[in-house]
């Protein structure tokens, strides 16, 4: 499998991305940059953490106009994996890959810590090595992770099954004191009508060792694998 | 020589969407002692100059602000032409 992990002016978590795949998952990794519409044949497609273009108007808002976003979209289009992390989440919904928004964080603070997710579908092509109600224990660092849509719209994405993960207590419980930014329904990642497509907030490129804390986030990215090499054939 | 055209576009959240920095504001007033203040929305403004005729001009401030100034999920916007 290889990745591309695409670099936007502001992006910060381009290199973790980069070494989690390259020296954990160890499978082929590149650096797109976000001036360039070549996607140099990569299986799946990163949009990193950071804060693009200073965050200016709104994550992601200025990103999404890059050069490489229209061969993105047209990768998605055709069925390509694209995951997108933190301020990449934010990218992918100001373009229209994912609904709804990513709003100010309820309390108004930049949160960095630690939270639980629960994996409410392990039927997606980034969970398929996890089992639905298992517990990952990834951090999170942003201000704008207060996820938001339409109520009418927010009951589709649960009815659909389109919530992947969910803020949860160490027991598993969607409480209000365990979601850390306001988003509605606790949620944490969702995904596309067609699959491919994944964001969430919490970062798993930075829990891919337990030595360094938590090695939960490495699952994400065997269960990519394991989608990209059933799709190959591998 | 083509005209200049100049708007004021302010974008603010949808009725109904929580405003977390309003209503941090508003909570500041009541502490400062300004209880007859009731409510306070945020929201930002632009100041735009087009290099074109004003009526010409509007299909295209329309279009950036759609695209660009405000996310149609949870803003809206309004346009004013000053004279």
């Amino acid at each position: 499998m290889k990745v591309g992990v695409v670099t936007f002016p502001g992006s910060n978590c381009d290199y973790d991305a980069y070494a989690a795949v390259r020296f954990i998952l160890q499978e082929d990794v590149e650096f797109l940059w976000h001036k360039s519409q070549d996607l140099l044949g990569c299986d799946l497609v990163v949009l990193p953490g950071g804060f693009s273009y200073g965050d200016y108007l709104r994550g992601g808002a200025i990103a999404r106009f890059s050069p490489i976003m229209e061969s993105v979209v047209r990768f998605a289009a055709s069925g390509g994996l694209v995951m997108g992390i933190c301020n990449g989440f934010q990218v992918l919904t100001e373009c229209g890959l994912l609904p709804g928004a990513l709003m100010r964080n309820s309390h108004l603070r930049f949160s960095c810590k630690y939270v639980n997710l629960r994996v409410e579908n392990a039927a997606t092509r980034f969970t398929s090595v996890c089992r639905e109600g298992d517990i990952l224990r990834i951090p999170i660092a942003h201000g704008e992770g207060n996820y938001y849509f339409h109520d009418r719209d927010v009951q589709r994405l649960e009815d659909e099954s389109r919530v992947v993960f969910r803020y949860v207590t160490a027991d598993g419980e969607a409480t209000e004191s365990a979601n850390p930014n306001g988003s509605l329904n606790n949620i944490a990642g969702i995904v596309n009508a067609e699959g491919n497509v994944l964001g969430m907030m919490p970062h798993p490129e930075r829990a891919m060792e337990e030595i360094l804390g938590s090695a939960d986030g490495l699952r994400v990215f065997e269960s990519v694998r394991a989608a990209y090499q059933t799709t190959a054939g591998v | 020589m083509a005209n200049k055209t100049k708007a004021v576009v302010h974008v603010r959240l949808k009725e109904g969407v929580l405003d977390p920095q309003g209503v941090t504001i508003h909570k500041a007033l009541l502490q400062m002692g300004y209880p007859e203040f009731t409510s306070v929305r945020s929201g930002r403004f632009f100041e735009l100059e087009i290099d074109s005729e004003s009526g010409s001009a509007d299909a295209r401030i329309e279009e950036v602000c759609r695209k660009l100034l405000a996310n149609p999920v949870i803003e809206t916007f309004t346009v004013e032409k000053p004279e």
